[in-house]
């Protein structure tokens, strides 16, 4: 097994997923599968790559410090469940 | 009982960068507007909106790690720090995790008693603020809390330090310095009330000749250089009583409260410490040359040392006076400015350190908003060099500076401060002192030459402060003798 019950349960808690008991096992069986399939990369011999942290060959992609126009409070909130005084309200966040 | 255990300190700032706007999108970074008036689309983290880092942003960090000696690293790449808050809107955090922009940098500290310790960076990455919480107070509000994302995507540096302080004194001695180091930068305005430089301090003890690090617990956000003493010293004694009960220091994140002095255990925030990060796939990687570097060694402003030694080697100055005007870059600047219109180091010292430093901390302001600019100050002290008035009257007109903006030479003419170099004049005053105090004349002319001060005295008072000191002195010493 490339991946435990238990670690899915905790990438689920991570991910503040409330997964059902059987699905958590589905789940645990199908990503064992993909992680499998990864493996293959293993067959080649990688030793003299370096690792990329981009697919593609960009760099430096800067912006100047100058100041944009903000969208303003009616369209930033717009979204919100509720808003109260220009802020999103949400359920308490401490106790 | 502390001398049996040794204190181990290491420190992360957070350290608010002065662009004028944030790290990945064009919204002003401004303090204090109205909450969610300052955000877009990459801010608030709408679907779709792709971050662009600020140039600006990356200077800053160089500049940093140049002046704190770090590796400036030729590739950095940016990753997501993930973890829920309401007030993180993307469900992560844009942060450096693996390559960093500078590494391995050190800061030299003073200790008492004249020694200097090296205290070892560790790394300084970039990252982005997250927005603000506020929490309800009233019963209509307590069970909500409300959020602010003006402050989303601000950029920051986490500045992490080695675990190489061994007291609190020492944790502050290197803030301090940091603290200095990006003021004078002027890559942070460097204020603690607002949150533009905020510690966290990673604490733990260890029986004294133990190699082993003990157990570690982080205090999280303290937002001054007094708290941040109180709360080390509160979780030494905590962590020392735990382990002479036998007990364990368990690792975890405590909270210090400024009310009651202690720091109190932030439970239920242990399992969420595992932030799964991974390079972000929305930026580019940053590649830093020689060039950019170079650039940033041109722009490098004189940092405190550097200026300190000069002010000692080129105005001849004191160690003690060059110490107290370089504490801050603002002051620093005054001054600079004052000896490079005037050119005497040492008065423009005792004036800076002396009237300005007294006036100001009198109303409670900084030296930003002094009403005496160096030019008025300047002004003023020339009119001391030519005669034009005594350095007496020039308290007198330094105050009425102060109070009314003024420059020294406007005020000399208006209140008619100028001195009286005029021999006549001041024989004209003479003569009425010895004229209206025969006994003391009698007494001086007897031997007694103390006296002298006394008519010195008269006459100044009788010119109201005006007469040339050296001119009433040899006035004086004449008539006295020539009866
Ligand atoms: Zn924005």
């Amino acid at each position: 097994m490339k991946i435990s019950l238990e670690q899915v349960r905790k990438v689920a808690t991570l991910a503040r997923l409330a997964l059902p008991e059987e699905e958590l096992h589905t789940l645990t069986g199908q990503m064992d599968a993909i992680l499998s399939y990864v493996d293959k990369l293993d067959e080649l011999d990688v030793a003299d790559i370096v690792p990329t942290a981009h697919a593609v060959p960009v760099e430096n992609a800067l912006r100047a410090d100058e100041e944009c126009p903000s969208i303003g409070l009616d369209k930033a909130l717009a979204n919100a469940p509720t808003a109260v005084n220009g802020c999103f309200r949400v359920p308490r966040v401490i106790e | 009982m502390l001398s049996k255990y040794e204190t181990v300190i290491g420190l992360e700032v957070h350290v608010q960068l002065t662009t004028a706007t944030k790290i990945f999108c064009g919204c002003s970074t401004r303090f204090g507007a109205p909450p969610n008036s300052q955000t877009c689309p990459v801010c608030l983290a709408l679907p779709g909106a792709l971050p662009v880092l600020n140039g600006k942003a990356v200077d800053f960090a160089i500049l940093a790690g140049l002046a704190t000696h770090c590796r400036i690293a030729p590739r950095s790449i940016f990753a997501r720090k993930n973890y829920f808050y309401p007030d993180l809107p993307k469900g992560y955090q844009i942060s450096q995790y693996e390559l960093p922009i500078c590494e391995h940098g050190h800061l030299d500290i003073s200790l008492e008693g004249g020694a200097t310790k090296r205290i070892g960076i560790t790394r300084i990455h970039m990252e982005e603020d997250a927005g603000k919480s506020m929490h309800g107070e009233t019963p209509e509000t307590s069970a909500s809390s409300f959020v602010d994302l003006n402050r989303a995507g601000t950029p920051l540096l986490e500045i992490v330090s080695e675990p190489d302080m061994r007291s609190p004194e020492e944790a502050i001695a290197y803030l301090k310095k940091l603290h200095q180091i990006v003021v004078y930068l002027g890559v942070c305005d460097g204020n603690l009330e607002q949150g533009s430089f905020r510690c966290d301090a990673n604490v733990s003890v260890r029986p004294r000749g133990q190699e082993a690090f003990g157990t570690r617990a982080e205090i999280k956000n303290i937002n001054s250089f007094r708290f941040i003493k109180q709360a080390i010293e509160y979780e030494v004694e905590r962590q020392i009583e735990l382990v002479e009960n036998g007990e364990k220091v368990v690792q975890e994140t405590r909270l210090f409260d400024p009310a009651t002095g202690v720091t109190r255990s932030m439970r239920g925030k242990e399992d969420a410490h595992d932030y799964r990060y991974f390079p972000d796939p929305d930026l580019v990687p940053l590649v830093v040359d020689e060039a950019w570097i170079a650039r940033m060694r041109e722009q490098m402003p004189e940092l405190p040392e550097a200026r300190r030694a000069r002010f000692v080697r080129d105005y001849g100055i004191p160690e003690y006076d060059a110490e107290v005007l370089t504490a801050e870059r603002a002051l620093a600047d005054y001054y600079d400015a004052c000896v490079k219109l005037h050119g005497g180091g040492k008065v423009c010292a005792n004036w800076v350190m002396g009237e300005v430093i007294r006036g100001l901390n009198e109303q409670g302001i900084g030296i930003a908003e002094c009403p005496v600019r160096p030019q008025m100050l300047a002004g003023m002290l020339q009119r001391i060099d030519d005669g034009t008035i005594s350095g007496k009257i020039a308290k007198t007109v330094f105050d009425e500076m102060w109070r009314s903006g003024r420059d020294a030479d406007t005020i000399i003419a208006e209140k008619g401060l100028k001195q009286v170099t005029d021999t006549g004049a001041i024989e004209a005053i003479i003569d009425e002192i010895l004229a209206a105090n025969p006994g003391q004349v009698e007494e001086y002319r007897a031997g007694k030459e103390k006296v002298f001060g006394f008519f010195v005295g008269q006459v100044m008072k009788a010119s109201k402060g005006k007469a040339n000191p050296a001119a009433v002195n040899d006035l004086l010493k004449k008539k006295l003798a020539g009866g």
